[in-house]
């Protein structure tokens, strides 16, 4: 059984941080659609639309009939562990440093036999497991042999720990707070044991009902923070950068309408400055410390999450602007995840349907609850995924987006 | 697609060659190839231009591959193959190189194999070692073969129950070859609580059951009986050979290889059977790969190695001998060269010019190579009879 995280100790502040490894990141193309699918959080196979095989390793043709008409289906994952080892030696830094490493052979109900990371509470084989697919470090897929069955404190096995975020005894950012979603994500990150949470607030003047009652919490630590004020934001950074294991950039400008509608450009400007300036002032200040501590034990920094919206991946025109500012902030996220890569530090990108707040007031239903997004955010975090599509419409944009950009882009211009 | 398989007509292995092994070198594997290369001339008496075939393996030639050695060596052939297949590579060779002959494509065959080790090239060789490894397998753990292996004994010894004295047996009776044997590279006798006590590698494996990387070289010769008798050359003859790639894909953990689908072939193109053999060298990286060539070779049934590893001593003097060189896992695997190492030792045993521990009256030997993780499994394996020239 895994025994349950204890909080670390204080940092020595004498002692060097270690510079962070990665596992081995390279594949061939027709691997990366195994990422594809866990960057979603899914496990998908290769199946072979003429004879129906499941196969693993990916290949470039079915390896029963030689058809190339391969797709990648979801599949369950339970399966027989077959076989296992746990390494004492490794051949490269990453586990090197993390040994002993455990890991199996299973064979899945669906036909593949496959290597997997092996959880530590999953019974010496012949036995039945699950199978996972998760972002590691690397940011690649990496399948995860799990119990079948929950067990305690699963989240804390060591090993399943380097390829997840979870919250736990860490110290966490949350950079508007007092938004709707920013208080669920405050009350749930609070909730999944992080150590501390800094909630970031602007516009002191302002009260919503239910912040008073978040920021006396005792983990809670309450920051001014403003994304529109380079200073500020450097300020806190050289305040707490050093010690942010999770930023969550929750703060978003959200007004209504395209081109026509208005005139000047001040309301795009001030939806950009926050949803596309704002981000890059956070990341060019937060960035480079959790960089250099993306290994730094038990609690290393490791993830930067980014409230976008489904809107950035085609453009909504009856919130046209802010569209557009979001598919800037897209774009400017695949940039950081880009460069937080080498330090194995993971961006996560949300990309809600509309949010029941006072900004969708006019949208027709279903919009999504904001504790709904701050628990996807979280199961993000404790999860493998990197790319999270909160709510119905979110899911349905997303299929007709995967289905046809063009067909999807038509449709938007129609709705009114 | 029918038909019988030709016999080798006067087809022979001629000039068994080691250059010896060293942990770590500084040298190209080029070196070591043009090494392997003299020391079949100087010991034949042939001249470098009388090689009008040549047949290489190794891992670390890249960029180049058996052409490039062509120029780089200065040599002008008429038949050349590259054999990138590990551990198989020392059969398959041989096996290419004897058909060559035979039709007269190619008079005088070198088989060369051989690596260097530098400090760090084991495992940047690991990374990129097949698509299938570096998408599937090398991200996890990266312990390279050890994993791969230690799944294979873990499930070989649950379904068989194998234990690790049987295993160990196996390694100490080797080390114990080794020893007699001027290049193998560990010097020391092991016992078995040394093996059992020895620091965990990869679970259930220990220190002993893994090889121990490093550079070096092998090479023979294969000709024409008249040839090996005008440059006066102890020979070998050929008697039968199988090779075969990929055998039991359906098998989830591999517990058997190729060698159980060919092996009744083998020995009905030798005309000889397992009784026959008189000494044996198997492809040893691990030595669960041992007891499945025992097994699938013949020797004793599916399942039934332990108990055939309990009632023999495969010493070169005791009986089955065995890997009589020290095998890979005492003289040390020096890449490619670890897929001839076993043949070259058969055929030193077979013309009498073993340089370690001989085997006494050894009329008919048997070689087998085994090679490729590629992903979860050797993909390769093959299997030679040689047999003396009185026959």
């Amino acid at each position: 059984m895994t025994r349950p995280l204890t909080r670390p100790p204080r940092k020595n502040p004498i002692l060097r941080t270690r510079v962070p490894n990665l596992p081995p990141g390279s594949r061939s193309r027709v691997t990366l659609g195994l990422t594809a699918a866990a960057a979603r959080g899914r496990l998908e196979l290769q199946t072979c639309r003429d004879c129906g095989t499941v196969q693993y390793p990916p290949r470039e043709a079915c390896r029963v009939c030689l058809s190339q008409r391969l797709e990648w289906k979801v599949q369950n994952g339970t399966g027989e562990l077959l076989s296992e080892t746990t390494l004492h030696h490794s051949n490269e830094l990453f586990y090197r440093e993390r040994l002993p490493w455990r890991l199996g052979m299973v064979r899945l109900d669906c036909g593949p036999v496959v290597v997997a990371h092996l959880h530590g509470d999953c019974v010496r084989p012949p036995s039945r497991v699950c199978i996972h697919a998760n972002i590691d470090r690397a940011g690649q897929a990496a399948l995860v042999a799990m119990p079948e069955k929950d067990t305690p404190n699963m989240a804390d096995d060591r090993q399943l720990r380097e390829m997840t975020c979870d919250p736990k005894f860490r110290k966490v950012l949350i950079t508007d707070a007092k938004s709707p979603v920013g208080q669920s994500l405050v009350e749930a990150i609070v909730k999944a044991g992080a150590d501390l949470v800094w909630a970031g607030y602007a516009e002191p003047w302002k009260k919503p009902p239910g912040f008073e009652r978040l920021s006396s919490l005792p983990q809670v630590s309450l920051v001014p923070l403003d994304l529109t004020d380079s200073r500020a934001v450097k300020n806190l950074a050289g305040e707490i950068g050093g010690r942010v294991d999770i930023l969550i950039n929750t703060a978003d400008h959200h007004r209504n309408y395209g081109i026509n509608a208005r005139e000047g450009i001040e309301v795009a400007r001030a939806e950009m400055d926050i949803n596309y300036f704002g981000l890059l002032r956070l990341a060019q200040e937060f960035a480079p410390a959790m960089r250099a501590r993306g290994a730094d034990g038990q609690s290393s920094a490791v993830a930067w999450v980014n409230l976008l919206s489904i809107f950035a991946l085609s453009n909504f025109p009856p919130h046209g602007t802010y569209s557009a500012s979001k598919a800037a902030a897209l774009s400017l996220a695949q940039c950081l995840r880009a460069e937080f890569a080498p330090a194995g530090v993971r961006v996560i990108n949300v990309f809600p349907g509309p949010i029941d707040d006072e900004w969708n007031q006019a949208l027709p239903p279903p919009q999504i609850a904001p504790s709904r997004v701050a628990a996807e955010i979280l199961e993000a975090l404790r999860g493998g995924a990197e790319d999270v599509f909160p709510g119905d419409v979110a899911e349905d944009w997303m299929a007709r987006w995967r289905d046809n950009p063009k067909v999807l882009e038509r449709e938007l211009a129609a709705m009114r | 697609m029918t038909g019988g398989r030709a016999g080798y007509d006067d087809v022979v292995v001629t000039t068994p060659v080691t250059v010896p092994y060293v942990r770590y070198s500084m040298r190209g594997a080029h070196w070591f190839l043009a090494r392997a290369l003299t020391g079949l001339l100087k010991q034949s008496g042939l001249g470098k231009d009388r090689i009008d075939g040549l047949c290489v393996s190794s891992f670390t030639l890249t960029p180049d591959s058996a052409v490039g050695l062509t120029q780089h060596l200065g040599m002008t052939l008429r038949w050349l193959d590259h054999i990138p297949m590990g551990g198989a590579c020392g059969v398959v060779a041989l096996r290419r190189a004897a058909r060559a002959v035979q039709s007269g494509d190619a008079t005088a065959v070198a088989c060369i194999a051989g690596d260097t080790n530098h400090t760090d090239s084991f495992r940047l060789n690991l990374g990129t070692f097949s698509q299938f490894a570096r998408d599937a397998v090398y991200p996890y753990g990266s312990g390279g073969p050890n994993a791969s292996f230690a799944f294979i004994t873990d499930y070989y010894m649950r379904k068989y129950g194998a234990k690790r004295e049987d295993f160990g047996k196996l390694c100490v009776a080797q080390r114990a070859n080794a020893l007699k044997f001027p290049y193998a590279l560990m010097k020391k006798p092991l016992t078995l609580e040394e093996y059992l006590n020895a620091r965990v590698i990869a679970e259930p494996l220990r220190l002993y059951d893994c090889v121990m990387p490093c550079a070096g070289a092998e090479a023979f010769l294969v000709l024409r009986r008249g040839d090996a008798e005008k440059l006066d050359q102890p020979y070998a003859r050929l008697l039968a050979t199988i090779e075969r790639h990929n055998a039991f894909p359906d098998d989830p953990i591999q517990y058997r290889s190729g060698w159980a689908l060919d092996c009744d072939e083998l020995y009905a193109q030798a005309g000889v059977g397992p009784r026959d053999i008189n000494v044996v060298a198997a492809y040893d990286d691990y030595p669960v790969i041992n007891v499945m060539q025992l097994e699938d070779l013949g020797f004793c049934n599916k399942g039934e190695s332990p108990d055939f590893v309990r009632r023999h001593s495969f010493t070169a003097e005791g009986s089955f001998p065995f890997n009589t060189s020290g095998g890979q896992l005492s003289v040390g695997q020096a890449g490619a060269a670890g897929g001839f190492l076993g043949l070259v030792e058969i055929i030193r045993q077979i013309t009498g010019q073993t340089i370690g521990a001989a085997v006494t009256k050894a009329r008919f030997g048997l070689a087998s190579g085994f090679g490729m993780i590629n992903y979860d499994r050797g993909l390769c394996s093959g299997a030679v009879i040689l047999a003396t020239r009185q026959q």
